[in-house]
């Protein structure tokens, strides 16, 4: 049933109902990715697998936008000096490397007529896991996800953690790289991080920054403003190539990619905005929260697909989409009611 | 389409990705012109008045 509003007389090949729901999607997705600095593709391939995309043609269409993602988010990275280009270059061959393996094991288990289930299964893995980690954190007062406030400190400032100081005194296998905050680490450690998250990303078609800049901050020991914008830069040329990849086996959707990437260059720009009036931690919980919801609803999805039920698949589309509205509506209320507040207290104070 | 392959050369393929880059470029300009043009009415209207957004 969902399949029959894919095709249509559109915008390259995709029907006007569909390309102003990429759209907006988009939008709902890059306020999230603005705000909380990650999560901007969670919820993309899962929305396609359940709008019966093949599975190549989700997770392909899913790497795309973040490839499209990644480049405008680096280009304001760059501008911040937020990026080391030497790390960046020594983990695109590992993420790279990666991305083609858990490309390869897509087709391998489409073959087997398998990949949509196991994405499915795997994503409900994934955003349980990550959502419980999120909402744990969120509701003990910690972080997850990018803390803006520490990512305006000086670099110097950081300090190393001690799980990443042991790893650099303990790996020290040739040959050694120093990185900026003077950080002194084997390459092989930063290959080894760099392939395991490729995988991640070529199997799912995330950005993999969720995995990753924990991974660069915890076992490298980069400053986090750092592994955010050196996490991007990479992700332009390992997404860049394992979108090629994709595009090769006719994987990329253009009618798919083009209206999410321009709903969700203009929410990054509004979400990013709003970091500077709302602390993320306030609504982190619901952030959390909503991706326990996109677990249950990709379930949900997959069970009504397994079963042939059409209501099912669409009240699993209709939770994913609507979780993801509803946070992003949360950011945009309280910001606008948090710079209300400001204005009003203005006022008075002048009055 | 299964197994490890390097990349070949395909110019449709590389077509593809050259439209997604350009559009990345042309939305970060864009955006970034249309932020900075409309961006303070636009605050005026929701806030009723130019709060410090930044």
């Amino acid at each position: 049933m969902l399949g029959s509003l894919l095709s249509g007389p559109g915008f390259l090949g995709t029907s006007p109902e569909m390309l102003a729901l990429f759209a907006g999607f988009g939008l709902v997705v890059g306020v999230l990715f603005g705000f909380f600095g990650m999560g901007g593709s969670f919820l993309v391939t899962p929305a396609l697998l359940m709008l019966d995309y093949p599975a190549p043609v989700a997770v392909g269409s899913g790497m795309a936008f973040v490839f499209g993602t990644a480049v405008i988010a680096t280009l304001k990275h760059h501008d911040l000096g937020q990026v080391d280009y030497k790390l960046g270059v020594i983990m695109i061959t590992g993420t790279t490397i990666g991305i083609e393996a858990g490309r390869a094991s897509v087709y391998y288990l489409e073959s087997l007529g398998l990949a949509g289930g196991v994405i499915s299964v795997a994503y409900v893995v994934l955003l349980g896991g990550v959502g419980a980690m999120v909402t744990r954190d969120a509701l003990n007062g910690g972080g997850g996800g990018v803390d803006h406030e520490t990512a305006d400190k000086d670099l110097d400032e950081y300090e190393i953690p001690e799980i990443a100081k042991k790893i650099q005194q303990t790996v020290r296998i040739p040959p050694m790289v120093t990185l900026r905050g003077d950080v002194r680490v084997s390459a092989w450690v930063i290959t080894a991080v760099a392939f395991a998250t490729g995988v991640l990303s070529g199997f799912l078609g995330v950005g993999g920054g969720f995995i990753r800049m924990p991974a660069m901050i915890y076992a490298i020991g980069v400053p986090v403003p750092v592994a955010v914008g050196t996490d991007l830069f990479e992700i332009v040329f390992s997404g860049g190539l394992g979108s090629y990849l994709y595009g090769q086996g006719g994987g990329v959707n253009l009618g798919i990619v083009v209206p999410l990437l321009f709903g969700s260059a203009l929410g990054a720009r509004v979400g990013s905005a709003a970091t500077a009036v709302v602390d993320a931690d306030e609504i982190k919980v619901y952030f959390g929260g909503m991706l326990l919801v996109g677990s249950v609803a990709v379930g949900i999805g997959e069970v009504g697909s397994y079963l042939g039920n059409a209501t099912l698949e669409l009240l699993g589309l209709v939770l994913v989409i609507g979780a993801a509205v509803v946070v992003a509506f949360a950011v945009l209320y309280t910001t606008v009611t948090s710079l209300r507040v400001t204005r009003q207290q203005q006022t008075s104070t002048a009055d | 389409m299964a197994g490890l392959e390097i990349p070949t050369w395909d110019p449709e393929t590389a077509l593809l990705i050259g439209a997604i880059l350009f559009e990345a470029f042309v939305l970060y300009v864009g955006y970034g012109g249309l932020e900075r043009l409309v961006g303070p009415h636009l605050m005026r209207l929701v806030v009723g008045g130019d709060a410090s957004a930044r």
